[in-house]
């Protein structure tokens, strides 16, 4: 290693950047000979550029403390994290695959249930499944999809495989960051962009739009499509309203909505206008309260029932939570053998289930070792690191398994692969994850990228941006050749 | 368009013409102290109460100041959050709102605005308040003299845009009545008929407060009288902040809303605001002498605040 990168250490985890002998893996060859060229004042010169980029742009999370929020930009660090192509191929072949069993799986949970008859996953487990909507039984979607909008989130483990840690099927949130970042860096940037065969991310706003309106009720073939945003005192609306700009629609939040005759209206200058496609950024629970949650002040009365009558179409469709349980992860494995025939491409991360007797004894006995989380929390939120717990976090995670069984899953401790991240004027690992955005629309379409998460904090494991998390560049290079 | 959005569009630019309209009245006000310092002595209240009265703030004013002095007056009108129409607020609330329509504005007229607001919330925007306050005001006023370039530069000359226009004059309107207004009471001693002498430095002041003193002197070369001051910020055809000129561009906005013939109308909001706009065609000096002119203007006052229900009515509560 050299120059500015001299005192960096792997510390044992699998670098993005190095080899365990401390040399540079071929695809970063060329970003650290021009990074060894700068010194730190250059690099505080450019961190400090792209930094009040994010400001100026109000790219900023509101934290609320006292009277009035302050705005905070999600840090962001300098270091792309690079994938080669060959890489990327057999992730895009992974992601594809699951995002159609995950489908199939919605499909048949709200019709005939094979996978249940066929004894592939217990009943139990869908009917106790937080966000399963028996309500949407025996309903059809267009096209059958259900998931138009994937997330999941992969990590590689300690020998670099890349394995899928979760799948985001409800809102998944943070494309406007793989966006932006992606802008912040060319503008920092500027010349190793062109060293290096970097593939485009800035069609995913058209590919939305595309899927979108592929799935417009009755075929329709010039639907209206808007995006409904809780408002702007959301912490991810300044992501809605960059989509919706950058798809040229309208962002609406529940009170321009108005529901006749089961269509769904919105109240305009010129009078009442159908919408035929919703790309909800609002949660099941909040969006009708004649149908889910009776307080929700951000939902409209009868769009349940205007989507029911197959009036307007939801993305994603309603129920999809089921998807995202951490139970029913355990059984995508399954799920793909069982509807496409195939082996799964993309591990998961071994799981055990506190529901299963036999797990859930191993789970109790390993408390301290285990990654224990809850079935249906996100955002790094009920969940405890066994190593890193405290006695009385132990213990109360194992009376709420004991309590409720059904609510949580164990999985051994990942050592998350790491990446060189600009820390205090010098370079260290920091853990990290990947969250790529897939579409299915008329067909998959995967973005070459997607937002790479970084656990700021010095050795910890969490990425999530509500927990001190960072993003960075994701690349993905175009050809097999290093960049030169 | 959404109405909602449209309702955000109309606030939005409300708020940054009444921001302008107190950078540019605390401007003038300093250069009139600073003009009058040597026989100001008792007058320092006559100097700076009616501008809180222009803007309407008297009372907050006195409940947080016990004491009266000009930088407590500028601080109010300038940073005080308690106050719902200083700088500040009206800058927090506009950026709410282009919040609010992101996708309808560009990009370049949101991150104008969202470095206006951070930098008004800053140290730096106190600190350079403090070293030239004159300085200051001017630079707030080019700033948001740049937003409305941008606006027209690079904002499609839509329905959104029709919006930010009809309240950007709707509010330009009501700000040089009611400078033209407060002045007038100032200005007139008591018992005195209005036209009588009076002191020009003050109604070079009204001028430069509705950055017309050039405008002015071109036609009126040199000569400043209280009338000639009045009826050129009433009814100059013209001149951009001229009574006269907002209420015809806020008709034409109106108008080009809803897709109306000028001179017709199609709903409540057209049928005021076209018959205000030839209610000051038609009118000339003689006749709002004979109204007087305080009344006039607090009729024309009246008649903006109706047209802006209307307007409410019409495309904002559906």
């Amino acid at each position: 290693m050299s120059g500015f990168f001299q005192s960096y250490d792997t510390g044992g985890f699998y670098d993005e950047m190095f080899h365990a002998d401390g040399s540079v893996r071929p695809h970063y060859k060329s970003l650290l000979e021009r990074f060894s060229e700068m010194d730190r004042a250059a690099f505080e010169l450019k961190r400090s550029l792209a930094e009040q980029t994010y400001l100026n742009q109000g790219i900023t999370f509101t934290v609320y403390s006292g009277d009035e929020g302050t705005e905070r930009i999600m840090p962001f660090d300098l270091v792309p994290r690079i994938i080669p192509a060959d890489e990327w191929r057999h992730i895009e072949r992974g992601l594809e695959q699951r995002l159609r069993a995950l489908n199939l799986f919605l499909h048949d949970i709200y019709h005939d249930q094979r996978i249940v008859k066929e004894g592939v996953i217990p009943l139990e487990i869908i009917r106790t499944a937080k966000h399963y909507r028996p309500e949407l039984v025996g309903m059809d979607v267009p096209h059958d999809i259900y998931i138009h909008i994937c997330g999941s989130d992969m990590i590689r483990d300690g020998d670099g495989r890349y394995l899928v840690l979760e799948d985001n099927g409800r809102c998944p949130s943070g494309v406007s960051y793989m966006l932006e970042n992606r802008q912040a860096m060319k503008r920092v940037f500027p010349k190793l962009f062109r060293r290096h065969p970097v593939r485009p991310v800035d069609g995913y706003p058209q590919e939305l739009l595309a899927a979108l309106r592929h799935v417009a009720p009755h075929g329709n073939p010039d639907p209206t499509v808007v995006v409904l945003t809780p408002g702007i005192y959301n912490s991810a609306y300044f992501e809605h309203s960059f989509l919706a700009r950058a798809m040229g629609i309208e962002i609406v939040v529940s009170q321009d909505l108005v529901v006749n005759d089961a269509k769904v209206y919105m109240k305009t200058t010129k009078g009442l206008k159908q919408v035929d496609v919703i790309y909800r950024r609002v949660d099941d629970d909040f969006l009708d309260p004649t149908v889910f949650r009776k307080d929700s002040v951000l939902g409209v009365p009868g769009i349940v029932n205007a989507y029911r009558e197959g009036n307007v179409n939801l993305a994603n469709a309603l129920g999809t939570g089921v998807a995202d349980d951490k139970v029913t992860y355990y059984y995508v494995p399954a799920m793909i053998k069982f509807y496409l025939g195939e082996d799964p491409i993309l591990p998961n991360v071994e799981t055990y289930l506190s529901a299963v007797d036999s797990d859930r004894k191993y789970i109790l006995e390993n408390l301290e070792n285990l990654v224990i989380k809850a079935a249906n929390e996100s955002g790094g939120y009920g969940m405890m690191i066994g190593p890193q717990a405290s006695r009385e976090e132990v213990a109360k995670f194992r009376a709420a398994i004991e309590a409720d069984p059904r609510g949580y899953i164990a999985q051994p401790v990942i050592s998350l692969s790491r990446s060189p991240c600009y820390v205090d004027g010098s370079f260290e690992g920091r853990h990290i994850d990947l969250r790529p955005y897939i579409l299915m629309g008329e067909s998959v379409k995967i973005i070459p990228g997607g937002l790479t998460r970084v656990a700021m904090r010095k050795g910890s494991l969490v990425v999530n941006s509500s927990q001190g998390g960072g993003s960075k560049d994701t690349w993905v290079l175009d050809s097999e050749e290093a960049p030169c | 368009m959404l109405s909602r959005v449209a309702d955000s569009c109309y606030w939005m630019s409300r708020y940054i013409e009444r921001a302008e309209t107190s950078a540019r009245v605390l401007d003038v006000n300093i250069q009139l102290e600073l003009d009058n310092e040597d026989q100001l002595g008792g007058r320092l209240r006559q100097q700076w109460e009616p501008i809180l009265a222009t803007l309407l703030d008297q009372e907050l004013f006195h409940s947080i100041h016990k004491t009266f002095s000009a930088d407590a007056v500028m601080d109010f009108i300038t940073f005080e959050r308690s106050n719902p129409n200083s700088i500040l607020t009206c800058i927090t609330i506009v950026r709410e709102n282009a919040r609010t329509v992101r996708e309808q504005i560009s990009s370049e007229m949101w991150e104008l605005l969202n470095r206006l607001y951070l930098y008004l919330r800053s140290d730096s925007a106190r600190a350079a308040h403090k070293e030239s306050p004159i300085d200051f005001y001017r630079s707030l006023v080019d700033s948001l003299h740049s937003f409305q370039g941008t606006t027209d530069a690079t904002m499609t000359h839509g329905e959104g845009w029709q919006f930010l226009q009809a309240g950007k004059f709707i509010e330009r309107a009501d700000s040089t009545s009611r400078v033209l207004d407060i002045k007038y009471h100032v200005l007139l001693p008591s018992g005195e008929q209005v036209g009588g002498n009076v002191d020009i430095t003050q109604w070079n002041a009204v001028l430069r407060s509705c950055s017309a003193m050039e405008a002015y002197f071109k036609i009126f070369h040199g000569r400043v009288t209280s009338w000639d001051v009045a009826g050129f910020l009433v009814l100059h055809d013209t001149f951009p902040r001229s009574i006269r000129f907002c209420v015809d561009s806020l008709d034409q906005a109106l108008h080009s809303v809803s897709g109306t013939d000028r001179g017709h109308f199609k709903n409540e909001a057209e049928r005021l605001s076209g018959m205000l706009r030839s209610n000051l065609d038609f009118t000339n000096g003689d006749s709002i002498f004979k109204t007087g002119l305080h009344e006039y203007l607090d009729q024309t006052q009246a008649r903006l605040n109706d047209i802006s229900a209307a307007i409410a009515e019409e495309y904002f509560r559906l």
